[in-house]
């Protein structure tokens, strides 16, 4: 067995452990079921709020979980220096960064099945306690399985956000990787708003600027689905297997940046 | 094999300091050493003289400006120069949430053991730190002294033929460093290399059969510590026969009297054997055995610090 899965285990299970992951999950499982109360405050709307409601909540405390977890990988490692411990032993350091990674996502998949487990759940329990004549009146099945497309590409965003995480926390402080990596969340959802910067300004500067950060920054919006899914809309497979492709593609450059910073540096 | 166990060439390290205008400051400064296989090696020196600079150095944790370090004929960082050593960080800190059990099945599998293997491993190195009863309890849980042991286990767990300790005795008290004045002996015992970094002159004195001094960065001193140029601060005299109280009519004020007629005089620097002896003769006083005292580890240590602090003249 190579290094890699079993730095990538020993993350799974310090982080199951971790009375920060539980505390998130606990408290996204219960807004989900909350989200049922809420439903019921709205006649005719309540499967489409409890949808909106539960996707939003696997997408929030997904990205606390990658963030707050994933920052602590690496910088938390070099803070706490028990990075001296692991690096002594025979891994190489892309092995490091390559099974913290791995390592986390395994801990986001399990944390947001658990999530998708609890929003279908709830949907199920609504579909089942309402009349047959009240469910004609929904877009959608209360259990459609077009949301799956909704929470894979959830989790493939969350990947992208760790990588992020575990790129700033290759460098900088467990604080400062939080903040920035937060920071590129919230660029990275209002990107597409940067393509059209040029007919908004005169400087072509200013237009050149906002076209070379239009394709460096991660472009978060396409893994957004939640509205089509609600509404009904069809996510094509096309669209999921593009979205991902992008995504991989951007992780593949940040975990290689991640690696060549990460090697390079000395451990004071 | 390599004749050597471990070998530093000229080994410099600065770091750099200050945000705006960043100037290098020297941590290491041209450190060449080499040590035998076998050997017990005390890296000595005060805080600051870059010990713990050269073992992160020898970790590959930090890469050198200038110079290289050798691990059993290979270049620091190699992995299988990895495979064939333990580490000992100084303070060192491990997972909170696994347990000492764990973390050390953990660092096993890295050395590709099994888990089984590394499980018996686990259980042996704990019980010979003194851990056995604690090894299922989160490493959160533990004081400073407790995570010392379990950090002298885990830098055993590969059965490693070279062993770096930093600070060893740090964080422990009384019977945790007399056991790991213990352990490292019977390190030394079994062939093992083992390289510690300490301040503590006692445990080098203890345990070394060659002590290196460090002092700002720049190796100031190696050798066998008979061979250490000790300056003499006095001499121990035992004399046989004789008046006891003539003795205190010649102006020696340090005498004992022990069994079958022995007395024991301390000269000090400036009363040297050559101005006594003639009297004690004279007295009847014969010679039983004539002895220099040298300064301890300590003073020899503190004199080399003093002058390479003092500034030029």
């Amino acid at each position: 067995m190579s290094v890699i899965p079993r730095i990538a285990a020993q993350v799974f299970k310090e982080s199951v452990r971790d009375k920060v992951l539980y505390n998130l999950v606990l408290f996204a499982v219960l807004l989900i079921a909350a989200s049922y109360l809420i439903g019921q405050l709205s006649a005719g709307q309540d499967v489409k709020i409890i949808k909106d409601l539960g996707l939003a909540a696997t997408q929030i405390f997904g990205l606390f979980i990658a963030v707050f977890i994933g920052i602590g990988l690496v910088s938390k490692e070099v803070e706490r220096r028990s990075i001296y411990g692991l690096l002594s032993k025979p891994v190489r350091r892309h092995e490091l960064i390559l099974g913290k990674y791995v390592g986390l996502v395994l801990t986001l998949a399990v944390n947001v099945a658990v999530m998708a487990v609890a929003l279908y759940a709830v949907l199920g329990y609504m579909s089942w306690a309402e009349t047959e004549e009240f469910r004609q009146g929904w877009e959608a099945s209360a259990t459609d399985p077009a949301m799956l497309a909704a929470i894979l590409l959830i989790f493939v965003q969350l990947m992208l956000v760790t990588a992020i995480a575990l790129f700033f926390s290759t460098f900088s402080s467990p604080i400062l990787s939080a903040v920035l990596t937060f920071g590129l969340f919230v660029v990275g959802h209002f990107n597409a708003d940067l393509r059209n910067f040029e007919n908004v300004v005169d400087s072509p500067v200013a237009a050149s600027l906002a076209r070379v950060l239009y394709y460096a920054l991660p472009n978060l919006a396409p893994f957004d689905v939640k509205a089509q899914v609600v509404h009904a809309h069809p996510v094509s497979l096309g669209y999921v297997a593009l979205t991902s492709g992008y995504a991989a593609a951007y992780i593949g450059a940040l975990l290689l940046a991640a690696v060549f910073i990460f090697s390079k540096r000395d451990f004071k | 094999m390599a004749r050597y166990a471990i070998r530093l060439q000229e080994l410099t390290k600065d770091y750099p300091t200050g945000f705006w205008r960043p100037r290098a400051v020297r941590a290491l400064d041209h450190v060449s050493l080499d040590v035998e296989p076998g050997e017990v090696l005390g890296y000595l020196g005060p805080n600051g003289a870059g010990k713990t600079t050269t073992l992160k150095l020898l970790m590959q944790l930090i890469y050198p400006t200038f110079g290289r370090a050798e691990i059993l004929g290979r270049p620091a960082g190699d992995i299988e120069a990895k495979r064939r050593l333990g580490y000992l960080p100084e303070s060192p800190y491990f997972y909170d949430n696994l347990t000492a059990e764990e973390l050390l099945v953990y660092f096993g599998g890295l050395f590709g053991l099994t888990p089984s293997v590394a499980r018996t491993r686990a259980s042996t190195l704990l019980d010979r730190v003194g851990l056995g009863a604690e090894r299922r309890r989160r490493l959160r849980k533990y004081s400073k002294g407790m995570l010392q042991r379990v950090g002298i286990a885990q830098a055993l767990v590969n059965d490693p033929e070279v062993v770096f300790l930093d600070e060893p005795m740090s964080g422990l008290d009384p019977v945790g460093r007399r056991d790991t004045r213990e352990l490292i002996r019977s390190l030394r015992d079994e062939g093992r290399t083992v390289f510690f970094s300490s301040h503590i002159l006692s445990d080098a004195e203890a345990l070394c059969t060659r002590v290196a001094i460090t002092v700002q960065g720049r190796l100031v001193s190696t050798g066998r510590l008979a061979d250490l140029a000790f300056e003499v601060q006095g001499w121990e005299l035992i004399v046989h026969g004789g008046d006891s109280a003539a003795l205190v009519g010649l102006g020696l004020d340090a005498v004992t009297t022990v069994s079958d007629g022995r007395h024991v005089i301390e000269l000090p620097f400036d009363r040297p054997p050559d101005q006594v002896l003639p009297e004690l003769s004279r007295l009847r006083f014969q010679v039983v055995s004539l002895t220099p005292r040298h300064e301890s580890l300590e003073d020899y240590f503190m004199r080399l610090v003093a002058r390479r602090q003092a500034p030029a003249a």
